[in-house]
């Protein structure tokens, strides 16, 4: 016994002492020069969803559109005023980064689409939502800079699914049309890459980490795409679609004249402002 | 009497695993640092990589200066590598830096808020006390061995440098700093017959807010001042410190130096019915319920808008920044007043801005080459330019009362890029007021307090919009609501003005806790061994 006991104890002591050690002194197990170290990510900085929103190959089985008792069609929300509370069944077409249990949401049914702004969610729960998940949000329509969206929500997952398919909005852009499918998932076809600049300098960018590339890797990325006359500012939200996937990449790999299609949701700030999803350089 | 071995090897296994677990656990994270002691000289045969986490205000021009405050210190000290992150919002550093401090990689130079180093100081000698190297003359503030022309702590503004005291120790210094100003668009103000005056009141602002709800006569879709159907004459963009700014006016608690939560009182309560007022009537509205208020400004959708004077260049009709497409913006006249006041005889409004703090690190030379940095930021070459990206002042008197700078300032109006008036103006209003400036408490816990006094006025203001009763039980609802939300009821306070360390982390309780079993097994299992020892003895002498 009392070798077990010894052997135990001295075991607890070396292995807390040399993980005190391991931790408890970085300037002397460094060379000089070395103290940089790559910053941790905020360990609550939430995982990426990467999944965007394939098209649905088969017909729904169930009703899209039918809603419970009590809930809103997609025609009485859209007719509600801002600020009204409001009740929605819909289908989660993505999401972006949980954090500090609050979620933002992309989701839709057959008539059109919703945006949920810091929707409440534990941790837990942001992993069910995963592209088709049906739910109930109940919260308060609001406006922001242009863009519907409901505020102050809550959810509960419900029984069924749907992927709505990309609605191909390219002939819209420039109408008053438009804003009519905001946070729709939608397509771009053949538009080209045109050239960002800034004021009082001449380079020309291929796309911008931050509005005025005052970012870096990792933030949001705008690039500025043509179609006839009109110039549109399109990005791809870091929170929804992080430096690692392929859509973040595929807009790094930009240069001006490329001709692209493009996916995403159609996000609205002060004017249109697609969230994008999906780059295929043609 | 002996237990049996099997039952001694689980009671073992009970009494060690969670040890082991605690000891592993109580040790991640942990970073022992010592004391920081200024070194006799600084070591120019080593080369140092320093990391400097900056903020900009999503403002490429500040990016290019910290660019260029680089190049030319590695210039002077081109053994001194300097690392640049950049981010656009303090939270964000302040998250960042936090999840660093427990894994041993903070920065060694950070951007920051003293609210924020009250919680980065939880930690033993995590963040470098200023006090003594500040006052070293070789290496000290304009110290005779520093290779720049840096100031010294005489040069820089006494107000400024005291912000940077928490807990009774120099923790930060400052780096720029700003305060809150009411952009007014005169043309509308004057259009439905007021005079702004030169400081305006709250009453004034509700009064004449209200006045421009009026619809038009001619079509009652669209407001009669701007002829759009969009208006919301009065935002404010910081809700927490509209309602910081208020109480200090209304000279109403808030908090003490402590810690002692005071915000909860009749004074917050009459504000915040007042404010409800008006959120219901929509004439008020904030940046988190509309968006910036500076794209309705500028789009003559709104008549006040309170922002940072940091954020000047994205203000007026004529502003070198702005989110809104140029078709929606409309020409008037911007005129830059402080804050609303209570009593315009004696005006109080925020001071704010970015500060500096150091991280400290075993290797007193990096520490070093990190505060030479420091005092670099401090130096004209960076407090001038950087001063004239946004609504900012310096901070040292070398760099304000300069040649330079007065020519910068003389010189309003000459384009709107460079010296877009409503950016000077709003230098100078800080410049006219720093004594006049005030700044909150700091304590481990006064960023929550900050963002609680925010959400109280978000709160009304959504409610009255939404037609919800606010009445006495919904105030009291309010109450526990951002009490339980922001743990105010959880913060601790201490003695010496914030350094309160709160409960032991329940992993250090557990380790403690197990050390001291282990020591107690160790001494009954010695006793027992004793007693046995002394019984067989007494068996062979029988």
């Amino acid at each position: 016994m009392k070798k077990i006991l010894v052997s135990l104890i001295a075991l607890v002591m070396v292995i807390g002492l040399a993980a005190c050690t391991v931790n408890g002194d970085p300037g002397t197990t460094e060379e000089p020069g070395n103290a940089t170290q790559a910053p941790a990510e905020n360990t609550e900085a939430p995982a990426e969803n990467t999944e965007a929103p394939a098209e649905n190959t088969e017909a729904p089985a169930e009703d899209i559109n039918a809603k419970s008792e009590g809930v809103m069609t997609y025609a009485e929300y859209d007719a509600a005023a801002i600020d009204a509370e409001v009740t929605i069944e819909a289908y989660v077409q993505a999401h972006q980064s949980w954090w500090d249990d609050k979620i933002t949401v992309y989701a839709a049914d057959g008539d059109g689409a919703y945006f949920m702004y810091d929707m409440k969610c534990a941790e837990a729960d942001a992993d069910k939502l995963t592209p088709g998940t049906k739910i109930r949000v109940h919260g308060y329509k609001a406006e922001w800079s242009g863009e519907i969206e409901i505020v102050d929500g809550t959810f509960e997952i419900l029984e069924g699914n749907y992927i709505a398919p990309a609605v191909d909005v390219t002939d819209l852009l420039g109408t008053d049309e438009l804003i009519k499918k905001q946070n729709q998932f939608v397509s771009f076809k053949g538009l080209t890459v045109v050239a960002k600049k800034l004021k009082d300098d001449d380079t020309e960018y291929a796309f911008m980490y931050k509005w005025d590339n005052s970012g870096e890797q990792g933030d949001d990325v705008y690039f500025d795409v043509k179609l006839g006359e009109n110039t549109y500012t399109f990005l791809v939200e870091s929170y929804l679609c992080g430096k690692d996937t392929d859509v973040y990449k595929a807009v790094e790999g930009l240069k001006v004249g490329d001709v692209v299609d493009l996916e995403g949701f159609l996000y609205w700030y002060n004017g249109v402002n697609p969230h994008i999803t999906s780059v295929i350089v043609k | 009497m002996r237990l049996p071995r099997k039952l001694l090897s689980v009671i073992a296994a009970v009494l060690v695993l969670p040890l082991l677990c605690t000891t592993l656990w109580g040790c991640h994270g942990s970073r022992e640092i010592n004391d920081f002691e200024i070194p006799g000289g600084f070591d120019e045969s080593r080369r140092f990589e320093i990391v400097f986490w900056a903020k900009n205000d999503t403002n490429i021009n500040q990016r290019r200066i910290y660019e260029q405050a680089i190049a030319d210190f590695q210039e002077i000290y081109p053994n001194i590598s300097v690392k640049l992150k950049s981010y656009t919002d303090y939270g964000a550093i302040y998250n960042d830096v936090i999840t660093n401090i427990s894994t041993g990689t903070t920065p060694n130079i950070c951007i920051t808020y003293p609210d924020h180093i009250a919680t980065y100081i939880t930690g033993e000698n995590v963040v470098l006390p200023l006090d003594a190297i500040m006052d070293d003359p070789a290496y000290g503030l304009g110290g005779s061995a520093i290779k720049f022309d840096a100031p010294s702590k005489d040069e820089i503004q006494k107000k400024f440098l005291d912000e940077g005291i928490v807990a009774g120790r120099q923790y930060a210094l400052p780096y720029m700093r700003s305060t809150e100003a009411l952009y007014i668009n005169k043309t509308y103000v004057e259009a439905m017959g007021y005079t702004v005056p030169e400081i305006a009141t709250w009453d004034f602002i509700w009064e004449v807010s209200e006045k421009a709800m009026e619809k038009s006569p001619d079509d009652p879709d669209l407001f009669k001042v701007n002829g759009q159907n969009i208006m919301i004459p009065f935002i404010y963009k910081s809700t927490d410190n509209m309602m910081i700014t208020m109480l200090k006016q209304k000279d109403a608690g808030y908090s003490t130096d402590k810690g002692e939560i005071l915000i909860f009182n009749d004074t917050t309560r009459e504000l915040l019915e007042e404010i409800a007022v008006h959120g219901g009537s929509r004439a008020f509205s904030t940046f988190k319920i509309s968006s910036y208020p500076g794209n309705f400004f500028n789009a003559g959708r709104c008549i006040f808008a309170v922002d940072s004077t940091a954020g000047a260049t994205w203000i007026g009709s004529h502003a070198p920044l702005s989110d809104i497409h140029e078709s929606e913006i409309v020409e008037f006249e911007t005129v830059v007043r402080p804050v609303p006041q209570f009593d315009p005889e004696h005006p109080q409004m925020i001071s704010q801005g970015p500060s500096v703090c150091i991280f400290n690190q075993n290797d007193s030379q990096e520490v070093l080459a990190s505060w030479i940095f420091a005092q670099f930021l401090l130096t004209n070459s960076v407090q001038i330019p950087y001063s004239g990206t946004e609504g900012y002042v310096p901070v040292t008197r070398t760099a304000a009362e300069s040649a330079e700078y007065r020519d910068y300032l003389s010189r309003r109006g000459e384009d709107n890029k460079t010296y877009y008036s409503v950016k000077i103006d709003a230098s100078k209003l800080l410049l006219d007021n720093i004594d006049n400036s005030f700044i909150t408490p700091v304590f481990n816990g006064s960023t929550s307090l900050r963002d609680a006094a925010g959400d109280l006025i978000e709160n009304v203001v959504k409610s009255e919009r939404r037609k919800e009763t606010v009445d006495d039980a919904y105030f009291v609802k309010l109450r526990e609501n951002v009490t339980k939300l922001y743990r105010l009821d959880q913060l601790e306070v201490s003695e010496d003005g914030g350094r309160a360390l709160g409960k032991l982390p329940a992993a250090s309780v557990w380790l403690l806790s197990g050390l001291a079993a282990v020591w107690v097994g160790i001494g009954a299992y010695y006793a027992c061994s004793l007693v046995k020892k002394k019984k067989e003895a007494a068996g062979q002498a029988r």
